[in-house]
């Protein structure tokens, strides 16, 4: 069977909590970092267009999960696969960066990785790297100042104000991404991440430390980002307030397995979800949220 | 409110056991450097070596670094006044002497020199400049009651300074540049000062190219003569065994030290940081001992002589008479001299280097040079944008490489003779520092710092065998009050705002 029957199958097959068409299909991932299994025969599926949360205690593997999902980690067993307009894409078998310069996967990190000494607008502009190097014909003719390379700059600075305006940050667009204070740089995270033009975002803890208004403003942001943009949310977050808010769908790892998935409402209430997060004692509360 | 803290701190008393142990021990520390390095010399005398004592001099050099050990506590505890009125004096007489010295001539000169501690002018000359910016700063405390700066504070102002010297550099570029197009037509402009430019600029090229590598990639390399090596053997190789001129050799030698920058940088460019500079170190030295050891081609260390002048494009030959076509004097209608072929040197890497400045300056707008900036801050971030780090990695060490290689290429030609032995690795530490200095990403830092490293010591002939002490003393200096380079300043390469709106806003 080809990898295009595969997926077509697991497709139509599908049925996810909380709706929406498969855009990404995990199978069986396994990852294993010498005797320490990471991961361990975890299968999901996230849809387009929709918010899916990937929550769990600390060490549940939440994250070796984005690392292979964005070809930072090749994992030991299983199929990724990504169901893109251009075509379906098998995610473990990208080499490294391709996966964000191809497979329109774009990531941001747990602890902020931006380019502190570039400015805010350097930022968003390096995002876009891979388009206009293309229109600079690979440095050759950038170097003699063509108009087809000013026009891809400009283009490129426009959709760069169209992010810097969603995330507030237009006045502070010149200035040194590392002098934001912390929650700007959240936000500029995710804008970069987004002038990739992604089909699938995964955001890795995007609201740790931020404060209840900054939260607030993630979560209006990240709504406006899968209801106007149309792609796909993936999230690893723990604070609950934004999990339950905005998610349409949610999966719970413990110890690297899978240990339930669903819509916020029937995860709330899955025992197996509470004896994770409280222990053996029943309680009526999963979180804060 | 500074001067509510300067008055409050200065009612507190001076511990003067404390004082007198920190000057004991500055005493101690200055006594055992200066007992073996400055109080003995060996001298050359019939029938071996003999030894002379310099007691007096160590003697001078412990009582010169007390009294700066207690300038510098008195101006910390905020007592600028003593410093201030018996400094000034001090550094004026000694100045006056000084200035006696060099005007008077020897005779006058020796019999004033008694009243100096040290016999070598440079060297008094050195602690004057310190003692005199020591008096300046307890002039600054006495008039403003602080003692200067915190080092955040000097750091925002020397930021400052450096944005607007880069500013200024748009202005000062073309000046400079215009200097040095009317340069060798100067009244003063001699053979020697010409050789000088010649040099500086070759440096000032040298430290362009790597600026590229280490100042924008941040892919610290300590192997960057090796390129200037290929460079120069490659257009040395070519010129004598195949006869080829200059002119076609230059892109020809440009392509081999790009390429052997690709080579050797494929496998070394995974490693990050320290590693990189390690082995970046051991293929420089790599290819100076292929290139000792390989006698049937290369002639080893016996070198290459008889390496062809450039012709003027082609046209004309810069000798007095040639056996075929024409010389440039007669080209011209001037009469012969050998500084004609001076100048045009002189033009040629002055040309050279303009081509790696204006490239560089170009591709600073275009997406490969931010990518390169991009990975110099954070490699993980740039994978995960979908940059090939490999790639892009390769493409800076390769330019950097060709740049290189041009440059040795010219070396080659100026010098006519070219040897293993010029292309040590002190060449790659010198245009590192260079490179270091100016302030990386700087390029008029590199312009400024390959005058002070390269064209000073050239003037200052005496300094020659303190030469690498001065060095290494300026860049302990600059990595403790500016570790980011003398002019390090990050202008950036697109603005939302243009330059005028928010200029010195940023950093």
């Amino acid at each position: 069977m080809s990898a295009e029957a595969i997926v077509e199958t697991i497709r139509t097959g599908a049925d996810i909590a909380g709706g929406g068409e498969a855009l990404l299909s995990v199978e069986h991932l396994t990852m294993r970092f010498g005797g320490l299994v990471a991961i361990d025969d975890v299968s999901f599926q996230a849809a387009d267009r929709r918010i899916t949360a990937i929550i769990g205690p600390n060490g549940a593997g939440k994250t070796t999960v984005f690392n292979c999902l964005t070809g930072f980690y090749k994992p030991t067993v299983g199929r990724l696969s990504l169901h893109h307009p251009k075509g379906d894409f098998l995610l473990e078998r990208i080499e490294g960066f391709k996966t964000a310069q191809s497979a329109g996967v774009a990531r941001t990190f747990q602890n902020i990785r931006l380019f502190p000494r570039m400015t805010v607008l350097e930022n968003l502009i390096v995002a876009q790297h891979n388009k206009l190097m293309r229109a600079s014909g690979y440095t050759v003719l950038g170097l003699f100042g063509l108009k087809v390379y000013r026009d891809a700059e400009q283009q490129a600075v426009e959709l760069a104000r169209y992010w810097l305006e969603r995330i507030h940050l237009t006045d502070k667009a010149d200035n040194d991404a590392g002098s934001l204070p912390y929650g700007d740089q959240r936000r500029l995270e995710i804008a970069r991440a987004m002038c990739t033009e992604p089909v699938l975002l995964c955001l890795d803890e995007p609201a740790a430390g931020l404060n209840a208004r900054e939260s607030h403003e993630l979560n209006a942001l990240l709504k406006y980002i899968r209801d106007e943009h149309r792609i796909g949310v993936l999230l690893i977050e723990h604070d609950m307030s934004v999990v339950m808010g905005i998610s349409d769908h949610i999966i719970v790892l413990d110890y690297g397995r899978k240990i339930s998935d669903g819509t916020p409402e029937q995860v709330r209430n899955d025992p197996a979800v509470i004896r994770a997060y409280l222990g053996e004692e029943e309680e009526e509360e999963t979180g804060d949220g | 409110m500074a001067v509510a803290e300067a008055q409050h701190t200065l009612a507190r008393p001076l511990d003067v056991p404390a004082v007198a142990k920190e000057l004991g021990a500055t005493g101690l520390v200055i006594f055992a450097l200066a007992f073996g390095l400055v109080g003995f010399e060996t001298l050359d005398v019939p029938g071996g070596i003999g030894i002379n004592t310099r007691f007096g001099d160590v003697v001078g050099a412990v009582a010169v670094g007390v009294l700066g050990r207690l300038a510098l506590i008195l101006l910390r505890e905020h007592r600028p006044k003593p410093v201030l009125f018996a400094g000034a004096p001090l550094a004026l007489v000694v100045l006056v002497l000084l200035l006696s010295i060099t005007l008077f001539g020897p005779e006058t000169g020796e019999a004033l020199k008694a009243f100096l501690p040290f016999k070598s002018p440079v060297v008094m000359w050195g602690i004057l400049v310190v003692a005199v910016i020591l008096v300046i700063r307890a002039g600054y405390a006495v008039t403003h009651m602080s003692s200067g700066l915190s080092p955040d504070e000097r750091e925002a102002k020397m930021d400052r300074l450096s944005a607007r010297v880069q500013r200024a550099a748009k202005l000062l570029g073309p000046l400079l540049l215009g200097f040095a197009l009317v340069f060798p037509f100067l009244p003063f402009a001699d053979r020697q000062l010409l050789d000088i430019g010649i040099l500086v600029l070759t440096y000032i090229m040298l430290g362009w190219g790597l600026n590229i590598v280490v100042g924008l990639a941040g892919l610290l390399d300590l192997g960057y003569v090796a390129f200037y090596a290929v460079g120069a053997y490659s257009f040395a190789l070519l010129a004598t065994y195949q006869g080829m001129s200059f002119w076609v050799c230059l892109p020809f030698a440009g392509l081999m030290a790009a390429t052997a920058g690709v080579l050797l940088g494929f496998p070394v460019l995974r490693l990050r940081g320290d590693y990189l500079a390690i082995v970046t170190l051991g293929f420089g030295e790599m290819i100076r001992v292929i290139l000792l050891n390989w006698y049937s081609f290369t002639k080893g260390p016996d070198g290459i002589s008889g390496i062809p002048r450039p012709s003027f494009f082609g046209i004309a030959e810069f000798t007095r008479s040639v056996d075929e076509g024409t010389t440039f004097a007669d080209l011209f209608g001037l009469t012969y001299s050998p500084t004609q072929r001076i100048i045009f040197l002189f033009y040629l890497i002055l040309a050279l280097a303009m081509v790696v400045n204006v490239f560089t300056m170009r591709i600073r707008k275009l997406p490969v040079s931010r990518a390169w900036e991009a990975l110099r801050e954070d490699e993980t971030a740039c994978r995960a944008l979908g940059i090939n780090p490999r790639n892009t990695k390769l493409t800076a060490f390769g330019i950097g490489a060709m740049f290189a290689g041009f440059a040795g290429s010219f070396f080659a030609t100026r010098q006519g003779f070219i040897s293993p032995e010029s292309f040590t690795f002190i060449e790659s530490a010198v245009i590192l520092a260079i490179v270091v200095l100016g302030g990386f990403g700087s390029q008029i830092g590199v312009v400024v710092a390959a005058i002070l490293l390269i064209g000073l010591p050239e003037f200052f002939r005496e300094l020659q065998q303190y030469r690498m002490l001065a060095f290494g003393m300026a860049m302990v200096l600059i990595m403790l009050w500016r570790p980011a380079g003398l002019l390090a300043h990050r202008e950036p390469t697109i603005r939302l705002f243009g330059a005028k709106g928010k200029a010195g806003a940023g950093s």
